[in-house]
């Protein structure tokens, strides 16, 4: 592990543990007293949920073009992250919409988007599991095609959705929330550079494992 | 044995390639009938499937006759590009086409245009059927409707083709080949269904349907071109 | 051999040269240091049990596969030319790449097509004439029996005249009368200079058959020796030798 892991782990182990503080601290939302604070956890998960694809998909385009085998551990690993994020934040959404709309689900653009990308994660991961050898070119095709379907997907759901009588529109929070907000991110942000890293260094040891078992057969 | 002499060996040209592939393709389609058959009757039946699921007293739910129609086509769809390749398995004569000496993306465009043309087959007994076992008049704006179907239906083809190809070396194909191709092809779903019910509604409004038909426009052509530039790197070894 | 016009071609390649090639499967290791040349007019033999890695080892000078390490070369040039070098490799590989419903003459019309040979169908005709098969040339492949259909995908492999002939286990499943014909087409085809690989451990046939002999076992070269005699008997020895690397 690099020589920044440690520190930067017990900073964002910290990190976490103070949040609640910050949390507790901010003001509450008229409507909603305490329950919207879920919020603060919920908008840097779902922003790290965007992040993943991102990564995953230009490290696949990278894989397919350079075939070096860093990129495509970075794209495993991004798309690892992608399902993690993506469970937290189909989590945490629904936590609040229970409360602020009085039910789990409501088919709404941004919530069925991101359920399908979520979904899209999943394929790779399982195709990589299961797919034999070779499923390292062939899961960086499934996330190029999965990353460029981003926006047909939010647009179609998006006009998909209007067919459908609104249930509710889903609120814009003031982004300038200030703090507690930013601090959020900060630490979610750490926590995925982490996580990376770790992943990352997990795949490049299976690597040179393998490399040492093949050298020891010669 | 004549040498060639000492000039560059002749490699076949894109379209040419593509051409012999896809007749090929029907050449052996037309003579087994196998693939052709099988995906129009497992068409059918689902169609009726759904038919007992859903209809009550003689009537299918609001718009269910665009759903039940494009859900039929996309699991039909399914089996078939499995099939066909899977057809293309045995004696291993995918790897006769990526030996030849021409350009890779060709390959796939010529399978891409036999499932088309497979898929269009099944959709021209397919529509008759939704038509009259849920009194849904499909045909009330036949221009439009055929411009939705055919654009979904190569949007269907354009992934399920690329996804279909570059598994067939891989383990679980079978099964591999849903779980990748449906949560990317959700766009071209709901733009046919929502455009295909569009045409079904007694007020037609055709901005609708223009709307869908650009969406799905747009998707054929970004997913073909990113096939062809990705086709050749994802079968490479 | 070639009349080389103004520009000599780096694709017409008179020998290839397998640089210490490696090639892994994760943890599985197929093939482990192979280096070996073959000139034009030379019959090379690949020798080993199942699992050896023949069949990786052919997949890798076919270009379907990538070595892990190590590389080849043909004719002093490195695999960079994708379709153009395609063009002058010729393989038959152990599932014969046949269409069973399509006719011998058509499979044949197809992959010349394919390999942009001048006149297709008069190129399929002259191949039918010569794999004997005239009179069975309408009908679909799946009639045929194992000795037709090798004929029809050697005269496949063969239609566009390629420098370099790929062979995995060409032998199998043949009766005595259609193997003595495929090693008589081999010798012809040695005559005329193109260069010929076989991975086979039909030892008996082979025995006839090879200039040269390389010999795998558990993707490791065992033992090279040129102009084998006895294969049975060498073969035995090798592959018994304690593992220690060695040639000849």
């Amino acid at each position: 592990m690099p020589k920044w892991f440690t520190p930067a782990a017990i900073l964002c182990g910290l990190m976490f543990v103070v949040s609640p503080v910050l949390i507790a601290r901010a003001p509450d939302e008229s409507a909603m007293g305490m329950v919207y604070k879920i919020y603060y956890y919920h908008m840097p998960s779902a922003w790290m949920f965007l992040l993943a694809p991102l990564v995953c998909g230009v490290s696949s385009a990278l894989f397919l073009v350079r075939g070096l085998a860093k990129d495509d551990r970075r794209a495993w690993a991004a798309a690892e992250l992608t399902v993690l994020f993506g469970a937290l934040t189909l989590i945490t959404g629904p936590l609040w919409a229970r409360r602020a709309w009085g039910t789990w689900w409501v088919w709404d653009a941004r919530l069925t988007s991101s359920l399908v990308g979520w979904m899209i994660g999943w394929a790779y991961l399982i195709l990589r599991r299961y797919g034999g050898p070779g499923s390292d070119k062939l899961a960086a095709g499934v996330a190029l095609f999965g990353a460029v379907n981003v926006p047909f997907i939010f647009i179609s759901v998006n006009y998909w959705r209007t067919i459908h009588p609104p249930t509710t529109v889903v609120p814009k929070l003031p982004v300038s929330m200030g703090v507690p907000l930013w601090f959020c991110v900060t630490a979610f942000l750490l926590l995925f550079v982490l996580l990376m890293t770790m992943r990352l260094r997990l795949e490049q040891t299976r690597t040179r494992l393998d490399a040492l078992y093949v050298a020891l057969d010669e | 044995m004549t040498d060639q002499g000492g000039v560059r060996p002749p490699t076949a040209p894109f379209a040419r390639t593509v051409w012999m592939v896809l007749r090929k393709d029907l050449t052996v389609e037309l003579r087994s009938g196998e693939i052709a058959y099988t995906t129009l009757f497992f068409a059918v039946s689902c169609v009726l499937i759904f038919a007992f699921a859903l209809v009550r007293e003689g009537r299918a739910p609001e718009g269910g006759a665009a759903g039940i129609l494009w859900i039929a086509i996309l699991f039909a769809g399914t089996l078939a590009l499995g099939r066909a390749f899977e057809r293309e398995r045995q004696a291993e004569t995918l790897r006769a086409l990526l030996l030849a000496p021409v350009p890779r993306p060709a390959i796939y465009v010529g399978k891409f245009l036999g499932i088309v043309a497979l898929l269009v087959a099944t959709e021209a007994v397919l529509l008759p059927l939704v038509n009259l076992l849920f009194t849904a008049p499909l045909f009330a704006h036949p221009f439009w409707l055929g411009g939705i179907v055919v654009t979904c239906t190569i949007g269907l083809a354009a992934v399920g083709t690329m996804f279909a190809a570059m598994l067939v070396r891989a383990r679980s194909r079978d099964m591999l080949l849903p779980v990748l191709l449906y949560p990317v092809v959700v766009p071209v779903i709901i733009a046919g269904v929502q455009g295909t019910a569009a045409l079904l509604q007694p007020a037609f409004d055709p901005a609708v349907v223009r709307f869908w038909l650009l969406l799905l426009v747009t998707f054929d052509v970004v997913f073909v071109v990113l096939a062809l530039w990705t086709f050749e790197a994802v079968m490479s070894d | 051999m070639s009349d080389e016009s103004s520009r000599p071609n780096a694709l017409d390649f008179t020998d290839i040269a397998v640089e210490e090639v490696s090639r892994s499967f994760g943890r599985r290791r197929a093939l482990s240091r192979v280096s070996f040349r073959a000139g034009q007019g030379e019959i090379l033999g690949i020798l080993g049990p199942n699992g050896a890695g023949k069949s990786t080892l052919l997949a890798i000078l076919a270009t379907l596969l990538r070595p892990t390490s190590g590389r080849v070369r043909y004719g002093g040039v490195a695999d960079t030319q994708g379709a153009a070098l395609r063009a002058r490799i010729g393989v038959l590989g152990h599932d014969l790449f046949l269409y069973p419903e399509l006719t011998a003459r058509e499979n044949l019309e197809f992959f010349a097509g394919l390999h942009a040979v001048a006149e297709p169908a008069h190129a399929a005709d002259e191949a039918l004439e010569r794999a004997g098969l005239g009179t069975r040339a309408d009908d679909p492949v799946s009639t045929f029996s194992r000795g037709m259909r090798q004929r029809v995908a050697l005269e496949r492999a063969l239609i566009h005249q390629p420098r370099l002939l790929l062979l995995d286990e060409p032998f199998t499943g043949l009766d005595d009368a259609s193997a003595s014909a495929l090693v008589a087409r081999l010798r012809e085809l040695r005559r005329t200079g193109a260069i010929l690989v076989i991975a086979t451990h039909d030892l008996e046939i082979a025995d006839r058959l090879l200039d040269h002999a390389l010999f795998l076992r558990d993707g490791r070269p065992a033992a090279s020796i040129a102009q084998p005699e006895r294969l049975r008997t060498t073969y035995q020895e090798v592959m018994t030798r304690p593992l220690d690397g060695g040639g000849a």
